[in-house]
């Protein structure tokens, strides 16, 4: 039998040989993120060589997409990793609590209750804006296999072919959709999880100083999908 | 029944065959190596009681040997390929006085576009025959392969002349055949249930026969 | 996600003393070694599906047009009048492609023995994550069960080959098929999710479960491969499931991903399933060559030659095996330049797999040779794979490759190496690691007779192909004999078949001496091979959760006919002579994290 205690599951296993120094929890989930990063290299690999091995020009930035609108949405998921790590510092300290008033401060302190609360919250935004977004845009015409026709966008895209990238609207759609579905479908799960961690673990209190694997690992996807979503936001929106 | 490549049929069967006569040498001499050893020490090794096998974690300068021989050999087989590669498909590679003619393909059959009398495609006189493919022998012809639907690939195996047609893009393949007869066009790239029967018939003519059939065919005769 | 959060490590802890229902034990089992025998009943299973497919084939190429016997329980879709129909023909090579390589030499290798071995050969208890390893054997099954089910719908399962060349893949229109292609893809999706799970289990467990000195380099070389091939699963997969969705898209949402029609790219799906398809050829030999490095030395009484140059040889292959994908495009119409790159890279992994092959030669010389049946077919698969190997420089050079691309010498070297290389490892394993698994041993006498009659029939059947191929013939094809140049070498085709159809009978004898010998084989000891793994140290069948204290390891793999063995002529990594200190716990990092 192992001789783990409370004390050093946080820590590799031990006693065996000296391995990743990570427990293995965390190390799963770095090995799940490296193929992550394959499955998006394939996607965004593929849009790279779609959208500039290709003659034409594809749709102004802008045109199309509201980028303010998801800029707003990409602040949102910032937000959210910031929060995550304020969870993740909350629990380090043992603050297991919702809000807690300290002495001399004006604000109440968060605890990890609060603060992974404002991540799930901001996450599950973040994929209701999206989803937002996707309604208004398939109502504009805007659809995976391109502009709809007699819709408002294939009217658009006829008095103005170079703005809206007439010719390969096909491949903008494909792209988009995929990509950015499948970006959101991440996000989802990693709410899903983190709602599951909230009722089961954070209520509960199960969550210690010594032990917050559950957190940690959540943590390091949750940072993994924001950072995609920045570079699907630079590549889709504003480039 | 033939145990060998097909009967050489163009400027490129030189080389490859040659080449690959080599590579059957190279990997014949390992080939021989590996089994004659492998046997050799079952039968020498083959296990007798009271005895023990020799104790050893290998030996460096064995190790070396047997990594340097085929690392160089493999280097000097690319170095010597590349060389032949380069003149078969570069697009440098199409001599300049090649014949031009369009193959293009589709589910399931062959239109070859000839350049018609006056020798340049893409002109009136241009004419379409359905999987023929009429070539002067001697003459370096470079095909302009198109396809319709789906990959398709243009393989004449006494040419050895092999070149995928893909949707989409324009591919140029060339070739200078060295005998006149009537020879088959494959396709070698599955391409739906009609793969294989996707087949033209290729004739290989002298000069004047061919300079007849194009005259026969801009006439609009069929043969 | 959830549950890389929360599986924990030490799941095996109270597993191994209560009783447990026969679902839990058997069907709901997180036990790595159950897991590891589920995957084999699923995967010999399908084993035999890509078999049966494969002699319809055979029956078509060798009597094209001629009534296939037992035809008439094939659908009017499939065959009329016992005689198979071009499409079904397309359809049996795609899916006897798609079975083989996905759901029986892949699950037979990882799933198999990535699951049985690991823990037990490094001494652990389990897997890092048991739950998770049960998913991916579930998934796995659904994912069989998907490809399966394409067999039933209307217009029946893929006609683009394995390898789903886009845009024919792409649009129904053209391949004239419907839902068998969004089952494919949805199959490879969940296909590839099970061997990522298993994939990160594989390598957390080698990383952070290893037992106390079992170091890096006292890891088996089977081990080394599993590891080296879990990190090719764990970064291949992904590529080819965003491919395969991206072709369920094409198919069903209307995306243009494939079709240049649209602005799509055709060559794209290539790149991406090739950049996948290669690391996917080494994640099929390299547990194979695992194996049989740790049955050779077994078998000749030796040290293995060379240990360290073989796991470099493995990361070798590994590492070149990410840049060579190209040299399955020569012909594709891709820019000839990269055709050269990806000829010198491809050229060079010969020379990894030539140290292989030379060092299990050198592991043989001087031995002490045992020819029990896994040894027999260790040797076979050397023999063997060197062939394949060697068939496959005449592709690599690429003005070499313009005659033979996508001719039966492709089909030749391909069986070469996964049916001459992985299914003879295969065959080695299975009856080396039986009684390990089941307690028993399989039948010597069947198992010497079955290995030399699929020896001889394997090598009738396939060596042929390489001079049909040469000859011309394309792949695919549904009657070759259609073809001038063709037909002269159909009595080869016939002789092919023939041979075919032997092999496959001869598997019957495989099957059987597996069946019978779970109940009527012979009891076996504990260390019936007198080897030197850890996994030898336990009792047949091992219990739930291995061994009731972690175990220590005091040397390498492979001490055998070692000096200080005395009169034995093996040391095992788990035997404490008096000269052998205990080995120290690594030391716990300062940080907790």
């Amino acid at each position: 039998m192992q001789t783990s205690t409370m004390t050093d599951v946080m820590r590799p296993p031990s006693p065996a040989e000296p391995g990743a120094g990570v427990y293995s929890n965390k190390l799963g989930m770095w090995v799940f993120l490296a193929s992550d990063v394959m499955f998006f290299t394939a996607l965004i690999g593929s849009y790279i060589v779609l959208r500039f091995g290709m003659a034409s020009q594809w749709a102004q930035p802008g045109a199309v997409l509201n980028v303010p609108l998801t800029g707003l949405n990409t602040f949102l998921l910032i937000c959210s990793s910031v929060s995550m790590v304020k969870a993740y510092a909350a629990i380090a300290d043992g603050k297991k609590y919702f809000l807690r008033k300290v002495p001399g401060k004006r604000l109440q302190d968060g605890g990890l209750k609060f603060w992974l609360l404002i991540t799930i919250i901001c996450g599950a935004g973040f994929v209701s804006v999206q989803l937002v977004e996707y309604i208004k845009l398939v109502g504009e015409g805007f659809t995976p296999s391109g502009y709809r026709e007699g819709s408002l966008l294939a009217e658009h895209a006829l008095a103005d072919p170079v703005k809206y990238g007439a010719g390969v609207a096909g491949m903008y759609g494909s792209t988009f959709f995929t990509m950015t579905g499948f970006h959101g479908f991440h996000v989802t799960c990693g709410v899903i999880s983190m709602l599951y961690l909230y009722f089961t673990k954070v209520l509960p209190e199960k969550y210690s100083p010594q032990d917050y694997r559950g957190i940690e690992v959540i943590g390091l996807y949750w940072h993994f999908v924001d950072l995609v979503w920045i570079i699907l936001f630079t590549i889709v929106y504003l480039i | 029944m033939r145990w060998w490549l097909p009967d050489a049929g163009s400027t490129f069967a030189g080389p490859i065959d040659t080449l690959f006569l080599a590579i059957l040498i190279i990997t014949g001499i390992a080939l021989v190596v590996v089994e004659v050893g492998l046997v050799t020490f079952v039968i020498r090794y083959r296990g007798r009681p009271g005895r023990k096998a020799f104790y050893t974690h290998g030996s460096t300068r064995a190790e070396v040997i047997w990594t340097a021989i085929p690392a160089v050999t493999m280097v000097a087989l690319g170095l010597i390929s590349n060389h032949y590669w380069v003149l078969i498909k570069d697009k440098k590679s199409v001599p300049p006085n090649a014949y031009h003619l369009g193959v293009h393909a589709k589910q399931f059959e062959w239109q070859v576009t000839y350049p018609g009398p006056d020798g340049k495609l893409g002109t009136a006189d241009d004419f379409t025959v359905r999987n023929q493919l009429h070539v002067i022998v001697n003459q370096p012809v470079a095909v302009e392969l198109t396809s319709e639907d789906v990959i398709h690939s243009f393989f004449v195996p006494e040419w050895r002349l092999k070149q995928d047609a893909v949707p989409g893009m324009h591919i140029t393949a060339w070739f200078q055949a060295t005998k006149t007869g009537e020879f088959e066009l494959g396709c070698a790239e599955l391409c739906g249930m009609g793969h294989y029967k996707m087949r033209a018939r290729v004739f290989v003519h002298t000069p004047d026969e061919y300079k007849a059939w194009v005259a026969q065919q801009a006439a609009g005769g069929t043969e | 996600m959830t549950s890389v959060a929360h599986a924990r490590p030490e799941a095996h802890g109270d597993a191994q003393h209560a009783p447990m229902s026969f679902w839990r034990k058997y069907i709901f089992s997180t036990d790595h070694k159950i897991i590891g025998i589920q995957f084999l009943f699923v995967s010999l299973f399908f084993l035999l599906v890509g078999g049966l497919l494969a002699m319809q084939i055979r029956w078509q190429l060798g009597f094209p047009g001629t009534p296939m016997p037992g035809g008439g329980i094939l659908p009017e879709t499939m065959a009329v009048n016992r005689v198979i129909l071009p499409e079904y023909y397309v359809q049996l090579v795609s899916m006897h492609g798609t079975f083989m390589v996905f759901f029986a030499i892949m699950p037979l290798l990882v799933g198999v023995y990535a699951n049985f071995l690991i823990p037990l050969k490094i001494g652990a208890h389990d897997m890092a994550f048991p739950r998770i390893n049960m998913a991916s054997f579930w998934l796995a099954l659904l994912a069989g069960l998907i490809m399966t089910a394409s067999f039933f719908v209307p217009n029946g399962p893929i006609r683009s080959g394995w390898t789903n060349y886009a845009p024919l893949a792409a649009r129904p229109d053209l391949s004239g098929v419907t839902v068998g292609q969004m089952l494919w893809c949805v199959s490879i999706v969940v296909l590839g999710l099970s061997s990522v799970l298993g994939s990160l289990n594989y390598i957390t467990t080698v990383i952070n479960h290893r037992a106390p000195g079992m170091t890096w380099f006292r890891m088996p070389l089977s081990v080394w491969a599993l590891f080296i091939t879990a990190i090719l699963g764990v970064l291949a997969l992904p590529v080819l499931q965003g491919a395969a969705i991206m072709l369920l898209f094409d198919n069903v949402l209307g995306t243009h991903f494939f079709d240049p029609v649209a602005g799509g790219q055709a060559l794209l799906w290539q790149h991406l399933f090739w950049f996948f398809g290669h690391p996917e050829v080494y994640i099929l030999i390299l547990p194979a060559m695992g194996m049989v490095s740790d049955i050779i030395a077994n078998g000749s009484r030796k040290p293995i030659f060379g240990y360290h140059s073989m796991v470099f040889a493995i990361i070798g292959i590994a590492f070149l095996g990410w840049i060579v994908w190209g040299h399955h495009m020569f012909m594709s119409g891709m820019n000839p330049t990269l055709g050269s790159t990806f000829m010198v890279s491809t050229l060079l992994i010969a020379v990894p797999s030539a140290i292989k092959v030379f060092n299990w030669l050198g592991t043989m010389w001087r031995g002490n040779l045992r020819f029990h049946v896994p040894m027999l077919n260790a040797i076979g698969f050397v023999s063997m794979f060197t062939i394949g190997g060697l068939s496959g420089i005449f592709m690599a050079a690429t003005p070499v490759d313009i005659p033979l691309h996508d001719t039966q010498f492709i089909v030749a070297h391909i069986h070469y190496v996964l049916f001459g290389g992985s299914l003879f490892a295969l065959f080695a394993a299975i009856t080396y690691w039986y009684p390990k698994m089941f307690g028993r041993m399989m039948s010597e006498r069947i198992g010497k007779v079955h290995f030399w009659l699929t020896f001889v029939f394997y090598n009738l059947t396939f060596f042929p192909m390489h001079i049909i191929g040469m000859g011309g013939q394309m792949r695919r094809i549904y009657d070759p004999t259609i073809y001038t140049f063709l037909k002269p070498q159909q009595p080869l085709n016939v002789f092919i078949s023939y041979a075919a159809f032997a092999l496959f009978a001869v598997q019957f004898l495989f099957a059987f001496n597996f069946l019978w010998s779970l109940k009527f084989g012979k009891k076996a000891p504990m260390n019936p091979w007198e080897d030197n793994g850890m996994e030898w140290s336990l009792p047949n069948p091992a219990p739930h959760g291995n061994w009731d204290r972690t175990p220590n390891v005091y040397r390498g793999p492979y001490e055998f006919s070692a000096p200080e063995a005395g009169d034995k002529d093996y040391l095992p990594q788990y035997t404490k002579l008096p000269t052998d200190r205990d080995p120290v716990p690594a030391p716990l990092p300062a940080g907790g994290h």
